[in-house]
């Protein structure tokens, strides 16, 4: 299988997607000819034309509502948000009118539309080029959440994601583009949209997390293998909706969960999981359920100093695992 | 033909409304629909669309004129039928309100703002509407709990039961699905108990079901109990005279009122004077404030078929002795025949307990939780007692009361219960019935 | 007669040269019946329009919109739109005429605003008529305003990538022509020369805020030239020069590019049911405008070409009365949504 990183996999999901199925196409801000600021589109005009592969007006709400439009005519837009720092100008479409657009016309509307929005930090990318947005779209009913921490995962998802007929807010931590690489199959196929992957198998604590940070919990879970702490890493993958029944099998295996995230602590997806773990393994916990967050500042600020302070990594998610371990 | 057009029923708990003003004239033609007349409701002004085509040929009620709902107002002709009335929804009983306090309370049965602004004027547009289906309280998120498993222990449990040195096996567990709950282990542990809500039975005692009243009542008892200071004072009183003034009316007044004439309503005509002169004994404790009822509504103890109940005469300070004992007398016959309303039993702002029926001769009873004093008439008895320096045989009746010692002292307490004894004490063949 | 230029050098926007109700004849594609028909519908949206308002009084309908004074523009257009047979149109919340004219039934209507199973655009999940009409092609999602530009554009970028001629005809007040993403639209709509009309009812009120305060500029159409469209000034009492005006937009959306239209109106009534407009609008001023009521002057129109006599005139106003009256006892007796429903349509399958 070929090995390759996250910003391939996700262009050539749009690309087999684009091919299969005429009415998906692009549009966003710099999409076209420069292949997007992170290269994620690099390729597709030339394949599939401009009018296809939009470079829109610099105007993140119009980008949105033009794409719900296009839905409502049958088309599959994909529209991007450059960065998901930009993405609060259109949350009244996203939010206020896609999310509520087949509930709202008793379902008449369907919304088959992907919102892909790079995220994340660790890049150097101060408060307007790392923020963490998934908390707001997770809380909302009426469109689903996705944030994959592979590339194969990521392949899978989206294509999954542009053949929904639903409102997708597809999230790529920025980072994870190069950084992550993976084995991807040269054949057709795509992953469900739902349910979480275990990508470690273990017996004594639970580690629940998405996108970069899966990859520290990995690593600390190797760290705390030799020290006969057997470590079980559930990946989320889809956060709305949530897969409950494998995060509370995974709790009624080993009593004691630990939910990692680099979105802020207070009302993260962090805090959803410790309500429903509470009220559906309450008998099996053995230990606190434990969160390890982003502190609650607004992002990650630009000095080196004060981004290694805010981010999770290996070494403190090994910590806060061996804590519950003890408990 | 001739057709009546009564006032509709515009909300819950509204019962009357007023007419404002009339915006058709007998003889106008008028199309169903079109607007007919304001009325004004304590709520809430509404102009009334006319329910039939037809000419309207006379205006029953006036301008000005309050009417009950269902009331004719106004009288057409026409051949059109009276479309379907909107369901009347028996109004609900208005819970006496909570003390007001910082936390405020939910006003009923006002509208609020509307979808996207106030109404115009500033005014509630209409208060609500009884709604013909009723609210499906059904909660739609299903928690996906399994049974507790009776075997674990919550970590509630386990600290309590280490901290405490609890053999956690001996315990029998009292939770869902037999599980060991937290107060099982405090039961265990010999430590008083906060409240025992309930005693248990040997296999030897008998069991009474209790009925939904007495249930009420045992509520209703606890908390007045448990929320109001109660304190009691006594006086005796020379009922002598009154004695001879009923016995003098009897006959009489049974003949004209086809109605017994007993002492209670002499005694509620002399409270209902004393609570006047002073009003801190017809209130209710408002947590930072006192509150004075404006209306005297006495409450009169009675023996319901399943149990006490306590029927209301409202505004008893406009009714004469006559009044109060035709008053009296309904109220007995709707507790006996199980007649009573809703209304009949609520808004007493003070009650009266003839105790002394059964014999008794000194009471402590319990307030009418939220009023501010109950008071008992005890058993008439013959006594001898010093008039001058000489000994006479008089008739002698305690009454006993209990008050809420927040809203009134034993000095208030004692000016009020000195006044109704005074004016007992001068019921003679001048006082007026009627 | 003169085609819309798009690209206008002058500083002022076009106004409208199409012909007006005091020419004599039909306008282009119409006959007697079509107005005939018109007439009625126009009628009809008037007479429910003001029963929904006295019902609010009663308690009855909790929230309401009215339409009277824009009828002549919502009627004119959508006349406009139904014989191009290939428009798709996005309202606000004050186009009850257009909705209601596109071929709801008054018992459908009323059910809209009473909250009722059968409500054809949400069945009483959202405020009345709101949400869609796909089968008269009208959507509507929200009342925020002007979130429905963005939409119609990118609906009307779907047809043309379809291959389709369909043109997206957008109605919006002078109020959403403040917000960011009506420029936003716009600017896009011109970008990509999409078959886009922006139809603005300007009466002037934005709830209270008058012209004055919400823009510095007299005609709204005048914004068409900053953006690369075709800019128009109509009449919107006029409902034949509505319709003419319309007609010309939509073959010049279609061909050449997108359009704003603006037609100038009047708000007769208060913002919603839940407005009082004595607060910030003189008496004299309301008693004026209504000296105007399209629905009178269509009516005179009528009579002055001999379409209609004054007895028919009557007839009509009649019939729509006892319509509604059937419409009324129809929404009453109406049952409320199921509650068992609440979760449906979160997703498609």
């Amino acid at each position: 299988m070929a090995v390759i990183s996250v910003i391939e996999a996700v262009r050539s999901a749009m690309q087999e997607e684009m091919r299969r199925d005429k009415s998906v196409f692009v549009l966003g801000e710099d999409v076209g000819k420069r292949g997007g600021v992170f290269l994620s589109t690099q390729g597709l005009i030339d394949e599939f034309g401009e009018s296809r592969v939009i470079d829109t007006p610099l105007a993140e709400a119009s980008i949105m509502g033009i794409a719900l439009g296009a839905a409502f005519k049958g088309m599959r837009p994909i529209p991007e948000v450059q960065f998901s720092d930009f993405v609060w100008p259109s949350i009244n479409q996203l939010v206020g009118e896609a999310a509520r657009a087949r509930y709202g016309s008793n379902g008449q509307l369907t919304v088959p539309m992907v919102v892909r929005i790079p995220y994340g930090g660790g890049i150097r990318g101060g408060l307007y080029h790392s923020q963490n947005v998934e908390s707001f779209f997770f809380h909302v009913p009426g469109l689903k959440v996705v944030s994959p921490g592979t590339p194969y995962d990521a392949k899978g998802l989206l294509k999954s994601a542009i053949r929904d007929d639903n409102l997708i807010i597809f999230l790529e931590h920025k980072k994870s583009y190069r950084l992550v690489r993976g084995e991807v199959p040269e054949e057709e196929y795509t992953i469900p949209i739902g349910p979480a992957d275990v990508k470690r198998q273990g017996s004594n604590i639970t580690v629940v997390s998405y996108g970069l940070m899966l990859h520290h919990c990995l690593e600390a879970a190797e760290l705390l293998s030799q020290e006969d702490v057997d470590v079980e890493v559930v990946d989320l993958r889809t956060l709305r909706p949530l897969d409950t029944e494998t995060i509370i099998n995974s709790v009624k295996k080993t009593g004691k969960i630990l939910i990692v995230h680099e979105d802020n602590l207070t009302g993260g997806v962090g805090a959803e999981i410790a309500a429903i773990v509470a009220d559906q393994a309450f008998e099996y916990l053995d230990g606190p359920i434990s969160r390890l967050c982003g502190p609650d500042i607004p992002t990650m600020p630009f000095a080196q100093s004060l981004e290694d302070a805010y981010l999770p990594n290996t070494d403190k998610v090994a910590a806060a695992l061996r804590e519950l371990a003890q408990y | 033909m001739a057709l009546i057009i009564e006032l509709p029923h515009v909300g819950e708990s509204v019962v009357e409304g007023t007419i404002g003003k009339w915006l058709k004239k007998p003889g106008d033609q008028i199309e169903r629909y079109d607007p007919l007349v304001e009325i004004v409701t304590d709520k809430v002004t509404m102009e009334m669309p006319s329910p039939v085509s037809g000419v309207l040929s006379r205006i029953i009620a006036e301008e000005g004129e309050t009417i009950p709902m269902g009331a004719p107002i106004a009288e057409f002709e026409t051949d059109d039928p009276l479309p379907p009335s909107d369901k009347k929804i028996s109004s609900e009983p208005e819970a006496t309100p909570p003390p007001v306090g910082t936390t405020g309370y939910l006003v009923k049965n006002v509208a609020p703002v509307g979808p996207t602004g106030g109404g115009p004027d500033g005014e509630p547009v209409i208060s609500d509407t009884p709604t013909t289906t009723p609210i499906n309280n059904d909660s739609p998120v299903v928690s996906k709990r399994e049974q507790p498993n009776s075997q674990r222990l919550s970590p509630a449990v386990r600290r309590l039961a280490q901290e405490n040195n609890v053999d956690v096996s001996a315990i029998h567990g009292t939770g869902v699905g037999g599980r060991i709950t937290r107060d099982d282990v405090m039961a265990s542990i010999s430590t008083p108990q906060t409240t025992p809500t309930s005693n248990p039975a040997d296999s030897e005692d008998t069991i009474l079901k209790i009925t939904p009243i007495r249930k009420m009542i045992a509520e209703a008892m606890v908390r007045s109990v448990s929320q109001i200071p109660h304190a009691w004072s006594t006086i005796e009183t020379d009922v002598s005279s009154l004695v001879i003034v009923r016995s003098t009316h009897r006959k009489a007044f049974i003949e004209k009122e086809s109605v017994e004439l007993t002492y209670l309503p002499f005694i509620i005509k002399m409270v209902v004077e004393s609570l006047r002169e002073n009003p801190t004994l017809n209130a209710t404790w408002g947590g930072d404030t006192i509150i004075l009822k404006n209306r005297i509504n006495i409450g009169v103890a009675m023996a319901g078929p399943e149990g006490l109940i306590v029927p209301v005469i409202k505004d008893a300070d406009r009714l004469s002795i006559v009044g109060l004992a035709h008053a009296v007398s309904d109220l007995t016959f709707k507790v006996k025949n199980r007649k009573l309303s809703v209304e009949d039993v609520q808004e007493g702002t003070f009650t009266v307990n003839n105790t002394g029926v059964l014999g008794s001769i000194s009471s402590q009873p319990i307030i009418n939780y939220p009023q501010a004093a109950i008071l008992t008439t005890e058993a008439i008895q013959k006594k001898p007692v010093v008039i001058g320096d000489g000994i006479a045989i008089r008739s002698i009746m305690n009454i006993c009361m209990s008050f809420d010692h927040r809203i009134n002292d034993g000095a208030e307490s004692s000016t009020f219960l000195q006044s109704i004894k005074r004016r007992i004490e001068s019921i003679n063949l001048d006082t007026p019935v009627y | 007669m003169t085609q819309p230029r798009s690209g206008s050098k002058n500083r002022s926007a076009r106004s409208s040269s199409s012909r007006k109700a005091s020419d004599a004849g039909l306008p282009k594609g119409i006959s007697a019946e079509d107005l005939i028909d018109y007439y009625k519908r126009m009628v009809l949206v008037r007479t429910i329009d003001e029963r929904i308002w006295m019902m609010n009084r009663q308690g009855k309908v909790p929230i309401a919109a009215s339409s009277q004074g824009h009828e002549a523009t919502q009627l004119g257009s959508l006349l406009a739109a139904e014989k191009d047979g290939d428009c798709f149109l996005f309202t606000y919340y004050r186009d009850l005429a257009v909705k209601m004219a596109a071929g709801l039934t008054p018992a459908q209507v009323m059910k809209s605003f009473m909250g009722k199973e059968g409500d054809p655009y949400s069945n009483g999940r959202q405020f009345p008529l709101q949400g869609a009409d796909l089968e008269h092609k009208i959507i509507q999602l929200s009342n925020v305003v002007a979130a429905g530009l963005t939409q119609a554009v990118g609906y009307a970028l779907a047809s043309r990538m379809q291959g389709e001629n369909t043109v997206s005809i957008v109605y919006f007040g002078d109020g959403a022509s403040s917000q960011g993403e009506t420029h936003e639209a716009m600017n896009f709509a011109g970008v990509h020369k999409l078959p886009v009309i922006f139809l603005c009812e300007n009466n002037h009120y934005a709830i209270s805020v008058p012209q004055k305060s919400q823009m510095a500029i007299t005609d709204i159409a005048n914004r068409a030239e900053g953006y690369g469209l075709a800019g128009v000034v109509v009449d919107g009492m006029d409902i034949i020069e509505v319709y003419e005006a319309t007609r010309e937009a939509i073959s010049h959306a279609r061909n050449q590019g997108p359009v704003l239209l603006e037609m100038k109106l009047e708000r007769f009534m208060p913002h919603t049911t839940d407005d009082d407009d004595k607060r910030y609008r003189p008496a004299e001023e309301v008693d004026n405008i209504r000296q105007r009521d399209p629905v009178i002057t269509m009516g005179q129109y009528m009579t002055q070409q001999g379409f209609l006599d004054p007895e028919q005139i009557d007839e009509i106003s009649k019939e729509a009365t006892a319509s509604i009256n059937n419409a009324t006892d129809e929404g009453e007796e109406a049952p409320l949504p199921d509650p068992s429903t609440i979760f449906d349509y979160l997703f498609k399958d």
